[in-house]
């Protein structure tokens, strides 16, 4: 590297010398294993796609099944990254400002979803919340039915999504600096205002970020969903099923027209969250 | 007048006791409702019929081979995206170069993607009908419905868990050591060994635990590829998914309950990980120079 970097001396403008050795095999590397595993094979779907012709795509992905779907999906997925924004602020709020009995276990446990198979989450919670669960068998009665309905699918994308809020709304919240709520304080305002006007526009685009991230995983979700969503067609039944569906009956155009939609919409969610990031950043550097 | 202030600057800065123990009683209501409870319906489930049950559940062939394949697959593709996880971080965290961020995005891109579709993308290049297809089947190599695909298949899904965790680690942490290494007449791999490494070590397990929990449990793209041959092409999760569905409750808590120990396992090194790191941190912060002349010998002996 020192040596070709010397060599190209004397060309217009050179580069600031790399001292560390090791770019060239590591950006080599990392670029060839990047396009071999994702890439190239996401390219195939994309390719197949085009094999389609524009009615057969739009009759594929807008069939009153898919579209059943979609709403599905998306609603339960938005629903669920709501309630874990307001869970997961209160957990990163208590885990950071108070002090109590078992916080390290309680702090450990919050990464559980990340940790434990989604297939296994899925028939616990499915077993939880059934007729005859320990959960179940109280709400029963009571009319209320968490399990094999949408209700269900909810459940198991709030399970799934909240350590994402928790753990980008918790460093946010270890850094934010006490003398602005000391000052706003002794400025005369109530503890409600402080939150409000001084913590909560520092902590907005960590909690924006956080829902974010918990919207994008409950669209793609799968193996926790459908134990316990009953997957009616029409009512129950989450786009990846759709996908799965489709496969089992050897129709490859129709799942490669759903999939590449379901792509489509993770790339925004991608750019959206990269972009809340690169905010979040610079807002946490301007009020440092 | 001014001590006053103080100490209402102090109370400024928490709330009054009742709504502190409100929102700590609310959170663990929330957090034992849908952590706790579900993690012991899978133990209490397995072990409903005793440990006999639970035990002759977990002999039968067919979850001994599941047991084997997921194993087999965390053993391939764990290493596999180490060493990718180690060269992304790498030119990522200590070179500035043109297309930085694009790479950054594309190395997450498989976070944002549904397993379903991961595994679909798989089946497009090595199915039957697919890219490679008819040359797969001319030269008898198998690759869908079997455990090269779902090799593959969980590559894809813990592709950027290593890399994640090391890019800010190391990012964090500057060049500055590394310079100092090579300068001193340090080969390339003395410096990452020797300077990198050590400094790296505990972002770096914490990546490989997790990729591990993820690559021993994905369930989604593995079920798209595997063909669930029983006894052949099903991993642990996938056939937690086979028993349950024939109503062998107790068959499907107790293999579901290694995984959910595996979950447990790796929750309980990341966390002694984290601290670790933490103290390593405290222990660098106080051998910083300001810090230095004030600490007695012993403390930075003891850090060191």
């Amino acid at each position: 590297m020192l040596s070709r970097s010397a060599a190209a001396a004397p060309a217009k403008r050179r580069a600031p010398a790399r001292v560390l050795p090791g770019f060239n095999i590591t950006l080599g590397y990392t670029l060839m294993y990047l396009c071999l595993i994702v890439l190239i094979p996401l390219s195939a779907l994309v390719f197949k796609t085009f094999t389609l012709t524009w009615d057969q795509f739009w009759a594929a992905v807008t069939g009153p099944r898919v579209m059943a779907s979609y709403r599905l999906t998306f609603g339960a997925s938005l629903i669920a990254a709501l309630v874990n924004v307001v869970f997961g602020l209160l957990v990163a709020w208590v885990l950071v400002r108070y002090q109590f009995f078992g916080k390290k276990v309680v702090d450990a446990l919050v990464d559980l979803p990340f940790a434990l198979p989604t297939a296994v989450a899925g028939i616990a919670l499915t077993a939880l919340l059934a007729g005859n669960g320990w959960v179940g068998q109280y709400l029963e009665p009571l009319g209320i039915q968490l399990a094999f309905n949408p209700n269900g699918i909810v459940i198991a994308l709030i399970f799934i999504g909240l350590p994402f809020v928790v753990r980008t709304v918790q460093p946010v919240l270890e850094d934010a600096e006490k003398e602005l709520e000391e000052a706003a304080t002794c400025l005369g305002a109530s503890r409600w205002q402080t939150f409000s006007k001084v913590i909560f526009p520092s902590i907005a685009p960590a909690l924006l970020t956080g829902f974010a991230m918990a919207f994008a995983r409950g669209m793609g979700e799968y193996g926790s969903v459908i134990f316990i969503a009953g997957n009616m067609p029409m009512v129950s039944e989450i786009t990846p099923l759709i996908i799965i569906g489709k496969l089992e009956q050897y129709d490859y155009a129709g799942a490669t027209a759903v999939a590449t939609v379901m792509l489509v919409i993770s790339f925004i969610l991608l750019l959206i969250i990269n972009g809340l990031q690169a905010w979040q950043r610079r807002h946490t550097g301007a009020s440092a | 007048m001014s001590s006053n202030l103080i100490r209402r600057a102090e109370a400024g800065t928490t709330e009054s006791a009742w709504v502190r123990y409100t929102l700590i009683g609310i959170t663990l209501v929330f957090l034992f409702l849908f952590l706790v409870l579900p993690l012991a319906a899978v133990f209490a489930e397995a072990l409903r019929k005793g440990f006999d049950a639970y035990w002759e559940a977990l002999k039968e062939p067919d979850a001994w081979s599941a047991i084997r394949l997921t194993l087999i697959t965390a053993l391939i593709a764990v290493p596999l995206n180490l060493v990718f996880g180690i060269a992304a971080a790498w030119c990522i965290a200590k070179y500035e170069f043109r297309g930085k961020s694009v790479l950054t995005t594309l190395v997450d891109l498989p976070f944002s993607v549904s397993p379903v579709v991961a595994g679909l993308v798989y089946v497009l290049m090595f199915g039957a009908q697919g890219w490679f297809g008819p040359w797969l089947q001319e030269h008898d190599i198998k690759i869908i419905f079997a455990v090269p695909g779902i090799v593959l298949a969980t590559v894809f899904v813990t592709f950027p868990f290593i890399a994640r965790e090391l890019i800010p680690l190391m990012q964090a942490q500057g060049n500055d050591e590394e310079q100092a290494a090579i300068v001193l007449g340090a080969t390339g791999w003395q410096t990452f060994w020797y300077v990198t490494l050590p400094n790296i070590k505990w972002g770096l397990i914490y990546g490989v635990i997790l990729c591990n929990a993820r690559a021993m449990g994905e369930f989604g793209a593995v079920s798209v590829v595997s063909g669930h041959i029983r006894g052949q092409t099903n991993t642990m999760p996938l056939h937690v998914e086979i028993l349950y569905n024939e109503y062998q409750s107790v068959a499907a808590f107790a293999v579901a309950s290694l995984l959910a120990l595996l979950a447990l396992v790796t929750l309980v090194i990341k966390s002694v990980a984290e601290w670790r790191h933490e103290r390593e941190m405290k222990a660098i912060g106080d051998l910083s120079p300001e810090n230095t002349k004030a600490a007695p010998v012993g403390a930075t002996v003891k850090a060191a």
